[in-house]
């Protein structure tokens, strides 16, 4: 396959063939680009106008959601995302953390091939299977622990975490991986231990990718919708603590879609231009916080 | 797929060493053979997308349409999650009767069932509440009545409630089960979503111009409802009275307990319509059904499943 690429060339139908390829591929990836754009372009005239009539920052930072009165303000549900979500980054960055640097790093080869395969089929497990664990397991041991209803920020973020780890774990090992052997020699070679390797030279070169990891985790959190309407209780009030219940942006599309109708189904197209707008900036905000100084230091 | 494979992208450039980056297979892109595998894989997606997309796109445009030169009739009846598990047993019991007419009964909620009417994309709607200002122009056939229960932990010991106590607990006002007769603990409130015909109709019988409490559990079903409660020892919530089971206990409301002999003679105050709302004049096999629902063959299943029949007053 490496070797013998010299011999293309001459082979004429198959450069007309490369030729048609090349522009299906293209006007794929396009295609791909025009249905985002599509989409987007649909939710916003689908949202907008309701967001236009009730006033974009009374609709975002109003705290009381009252459809069938005609009042929408969606801040808890912001709120509610945002704390699921950073309660879901917490619990489980450091475990997936973890779990990647022992795999990569430590583990036998032999037991790695057996446990990152094991990680990675948490993902594949349908979210409703997480919501109902969650329901029937989670929720009961937060109300006789901890009190309150059970139905929680605490129990979402748990239940979230566990969602996050395999893409977490996956993605932190492959930045690991592709951290050149060299350094991990040179380090071991002046003296350092494993752990000061790892500390100091291997996990702030693999940064970029560990930070990719957390975006893409927070990507997967803050976009979970089923396991999350079945474990946090969906209450419109902002919780004053971890315990309280909570409503989040895509469960408050999910709950009430079957039955909005007017300006209440406008009213969930907003929360979805909504949602949209806070996943773009947390994006970007990770993108710049894990992209500069990753620049700087290669040039 | 692609997003391990881009993260280690972004992971090698910092560290500058190509030859490192996993990456960066040998497979060169001019490579004929992986071109190939690639148009036959993309080739596939295309087809199987189009499929969907014919398919997704054809069922909802004609879901109660005859497929042409079929035998069987067909009939969509959509709406209420509440009246669906009762309309699925009527649909049963009429297709075992008429093998050739095929009804589909599908949830999406009152409001959905009345646009579905409205729309056409149903030749009939159910709804668990009473039209609304803006669905006017449909026709309502009340096929039965129900109860809405009022349901705490079986642990519980309230029995009963006033109206105006399930109200101030509802809307928050009271919040300690001890001020209407229980334990000193905090209550928990469960409720429905906005839009919900349950909701609804125990928002206009129960709360009047009160608000139920925003730092109420949200659930989305009557099932979930009752899972909620029959969990929690502190909860309170609503769920319809056919679907009330030894899980849960139903509290009398000033002294009636929520029963089908109470909702006929009146007594029990928290009832609600089941409603089949039509538009204009029905197909003739969407009247069949209709008259079947409405027989005594069909009043005797829904009573028998805990509903209260119909009545001749009910219809407008």
């Amino acid at each position: 396959m490496i070797g013998n690429s010299a011999q293309y060339p001459v082979r004429r139908p198959a450069r007309y063939g490369e030729a048609i390829i090349e522009r299906a591929l293209v006007a794929m990836a396009l295609s791909a680009i025009a249905v985002l754009g599509l989409i987007i372009l649909f939710v916003f005239r689908e949202g907008a106008p309701l967001m236009y009539k009730v006033g974009v920052a009374r609709f975002v930072l109003g705290a009381k959601w009252s459809p069938s009165r005609g009042v929408f303000g969606i801040l808890p549900m912001i709120l509610g995302s945002l704390s699921v979500t950073l309660g879901a980054l917490a619990v489980g960055l450091p475990l997936g953390l973890a779990c990647a640097i022992f795999l990569a790093e430590m583990a036998p080869a032999r037991l790695s091939s057996v446990l990152k395969p094991c990680v990675e089929l948490l993902a594949g497990i349908p979210s409703v299977a997480y919501g109902f664990m969650g329901l029937v397991v989670l929720v009961p041991l937060i109300r006789r622990w901890f009190g309150g209803p059970g139905f929680s920020v605490l129990a979402a973020a748990i239940v979230l975490a566990m969602m996050v780890l395999p893409t977490i774990v996956s993605i932190s090992y492959d930045a690991l991986k592709a951290v050149p052997a060299a350094y991990r020699d040179g380090m071991l070679a002046l003296g350092a231990t494993r752990w000061q390797a790892i500390r100091m030279v291997i996990l702030p070169a693999a940064r970029p990718g560990i930070i990719a990891a957390v975006i893409l985790g927070m990507g997967r959190a803050i976009g979970e919708t089923m396991a999350v309407i079945m474990v946090a209780g969906n209450a419109t009030k902002i919780p004053s603590s971890v315990l309280e219940p909570v409503r989040t942006l895509t469960s408050n599309i999910a709950l009430e879609m079957g039955y909005a109708a007017g300006e209440h189904r406008e009213a969930l197209f907003a929360t979805g231009i909504v949602l949209f707008v806070v996943i773009a900036l947390l994006n970007v905000v990770a993108r710049l916080f894990a992209g500069a100084p990753a620049r700087g230091r290669s040039k | 797929m692609s997003q391990p494979r881009a993260s280690a992208e972004r992971g090698a450039p910092s560290v500058g060493h190509a030859e490192f980056v996993p990456g960066g297979s040998p497979a060169r892109p001019r490579d004929p053979s992986v071109l190939l595998v690639l148009l036959r894989l993309a080739l596939a997606v295309t087809l199987a997308l189009t499929a969907i997309i014919v398919t997704g796109c054809g069922t909802p445009s004609r879901p109660g349409g005859q497929a042409p030169g079929s035998a069987t009739r067909s009939l969509t009846v959509a709406g209420s999650t509440s009246v669906q598990p009762f309309a699925e047993l009527l649909a049963e019991e009429f297709m075992t009767i008429n093998p050739d007419v095929s009804v589909s009964v599908q949830g999406g909620g009152s409001s959905a069932g009345a646009r579905a009417a409205l729309t056409g994309v149903a030749q009939i709607g159910m709804l668990s509440r009473p039209l609304k200002e803006d669905e006017r122009s449909l026709q309502a056939i009340v096929i039965a009545r129900d109860a809405i229960a009022v349901i705490v932990h079986p642990s519980n010991p309230v029995n009963d409630l006033t109206i105006d106590q399930i109200r101030d607990i509802f809307a928050g006002r009271v919040t300690n089960w001890s001020r209407v007769g229980g334990m000193d603990h905090r209550i928990d409130v469960v409720s429905r979503e906005e839009g919900s015909g349950t909701r609804g109709s125990f928002d206009e019988i129960v709360m009047g111009d009160s608000e139920v409490t925003p730092a109420a559990i949200v659930q989305d079903s009557n099932g979930a409802v009752r899972e909620t409660v029959a969990g929690d020892p502190a909860a309170i919530g609503y769920i319809s009275l056919g679907l009330l089971d030894g899980r849960v206990k139903g509290i009398r409301v000033s002294g009636v307990a929520p029963s089908v002999p109470n909702i006929e003679n009146g007594t029990y105050r928290i009832v609600r319509p089941f409603i089949f709302a039509v538009r204009g004049a029905l197909s003739p096999h969407a009247q069949e059904f209709m008259d079947f629902v409405l027989s005594p063959t069909g009043q005797g299943l829904l009573k028998a499943e805990g509903l209260v029949p119909a009545s001749a007053d009910d219809q407008p």
